[in-house]
């Protein structure tokens, strides 16, 4: 094996691989809840399809998702490598266990978060992005904001996104501040400002994310 | 807190050798001082078993003073039991209540294979050790006292990192059977000095590697490691040597 590809394929090799897409995944968070926020301008979606329109047809943007899909999918693979040493690692399991003593369940439960966060995601790129990108590929005018009133009638899919974004925040919670530990960025001024950071972004991103199929649905946005 | 004597009972895990099977195997004691260590409750249980003619249950242990990091216990789901800093020899029996059932279990990790009953086998972290955690400069005779110009702060987090008495609870209570801390710890109290820094990247990047193979897990950073050790090693010492380990690799040029 060359030394690169035994880097790579190390216990933190592994890991800074996580890190990294980890964080690369947060960046596009801050721009996907910024453009969306625009529904709250609640002026019959005018200002957001002007940013859809540009998000789907801008060549840059375009480049830069198919980074997205790639930096998902290689934070996925190495998950599931990593999960399954990890789980190798300790073949025998404890018959008493006391793991709340020592750490927050979340932080133990990345893996089952992340399934539920992909699980939602397929069911949100089947309600948004598919119907965005065949309109596209077929040059038909599609408007978005019409596309995001609709799918938000149905209660059960606002409940479903509810959940999914609660998955998002708790995976972020641990996620955002174990990445720069991974890197190896831990400062005695900077670390904490980190951890304060990594918490409000958990919570407000998944608000604001949240506030959007519940007030589409009780109509303050139409 | 209990103050007087305590009837309690014993859930040990009882395991012949390396491959046979074993199982929890229930034991009574009565008229147990709450001021007995853990380890001498089990001399209590162990002589009462030879009484009988049966076996005693095999456990590691040394000191008895907390220092030398053989005993290795995981006491009702927490390695070293419930209390925090403490090994299991400094472990008291006035930290349980009359009537408590115990459950005691051997570290479990791939890397541990369980020899007899509580013993496991923690020479991974002696091979961990050998393939870097050491430095090979001649040091000649001490030097004299302050020649060696290291900031307090710096003389301090050495200190603390060697504070790490290897007894590898960080591995036990890892959902992970992760050694990082105990790595970090060992990496870190040489890369802290000046005595560490010819080999520093060197050390890092084969301890690594000799984790790796050892089958040792991944680290998730939940701190359980941190909260469970007996020394207090911080989290700290693994992000410096993720940090040492990652520019090693990828920034400057040092190969192994």
């Amino acid at each position: 094996m060359s030394s690169l590809s035994k880097a790579f394929t190390s216990s933190i090799g592994r890991k800074f691989v996580m890190g990294l897409t980890g964080l690369f995944l947060i960046s596009f968070l801050v721009v996907h809840v910024s453009i969306n926020a625009l529904i709250f301008v609640n002026d019959g979606g005018e200002t957001f399809n002007v940013a859809a329109d540009f998000m789907s047809h801008n060549i840059v943007i375009r480049i830069l998702e198919v980074g997205l899909f790639l930096g998902i999918i290689l934070h996925i693979v190495q998950a599931v490598m990593l999960t399954a040493q990890n789980n190798a690692a300790r073949p025998e399991k404890y018959a008493y266990n006391k793991p709340q003593a020592n750490s927050t369940w979340y932080s133990r439960s990345m893996g089952l978060l992340g399934t539920l966060i992909l699980m939602f995601l397929v069911m949100h790129l089947y309600h948004f992005w598919w119907p965005t990108k065949v309109a596209v590929y077929t040059h038909e005018a599609h408007n978005t904001f019409q596309n995001i009133v609709m799918i938000f009638q149905d209660p059960l899919v606002v409940v479903v996104y509810v959940l999914g974004v609660i998955s998002l925040g708790y995976h972020l919670l641990h996620g955002f501040q174990s990445s720069f530990q991974t890197m190896g960025w831990n400062h005695k001024k900077w670390t904490p400002v980190v951890k304060t950071v990594g918490v409000w972004f958990s919570i407000i991103v998944p608000i604001i994310f949240a506030l959007m199929p519940i007030s589409i649905y009780l109509g303050w946005i139409s | 807190m209990s103050t007087g004597n305590m009837n309690l009972t014993l859930q040990v895990w009882r395991q012949k050798n390396k491959n046979s099977a074993g199982k929890l195997v229930d034991y009574k004691l009565s008229d147990i001082s709450p001021d007995m260590s853990f380890l001498e409750m089990f001399d209590v249980l162990n002589e009462q078993l030879i009484t009988k003619g049966e076996e005693p249950v095999v456990f590691d242990h040394d000191c008895r003073e907390g220092i030398c990091g053989m005993c290795s216990m995981f006491i009702n789901g927490q390695p070293h039991g419930p209390k925090d800093l403490v090994t299991t020899c400094q472990l008291h029996m006035r930290s349980f209540k009359d009537g408590d059932t115990i459950v005691v279990e051997p570290w479990r990790a791939k890397a541990f294979p369980v020899i007899k009953d509580l013993a496991v086998d923690r020479s991974a972290f002696d091979r961990i050790i050998a393939s870097g955690g050491f430095v090979s400069v001649n040091t000649g005779n001490a030097q004299d006292a302050n020649a060696l110009p290291i900031p307090k702060a710096k003389a301090d987090a050495a200190f603390e990192a060697a504070a790490c008495i290897g007894c590898g609870a960080c591995v036990a209570t890892c959902k992970n059977a992760s050694a990082m801390l105990f790595v970090s710890a060992k990496v870190s109290q040489l890369a802290l000095l000046p005595q560490g820094q010819p080999e520093r990247y060197r050390r890092v990047q084969s301890m690594v590697a000799q984790m790796d193979e050892e089958g040792f897990g991944n680290c998730t950073n939940t701190g359980a490691c941190e909260a469970e050790c007996p020394k207090g090693i911080s989290l700290e010492n693994i992000a410096r040597m993720n940090r040492d380990y990652l520019s090693a690799k990828f920034i400057s040029e040092e190969e192994v």
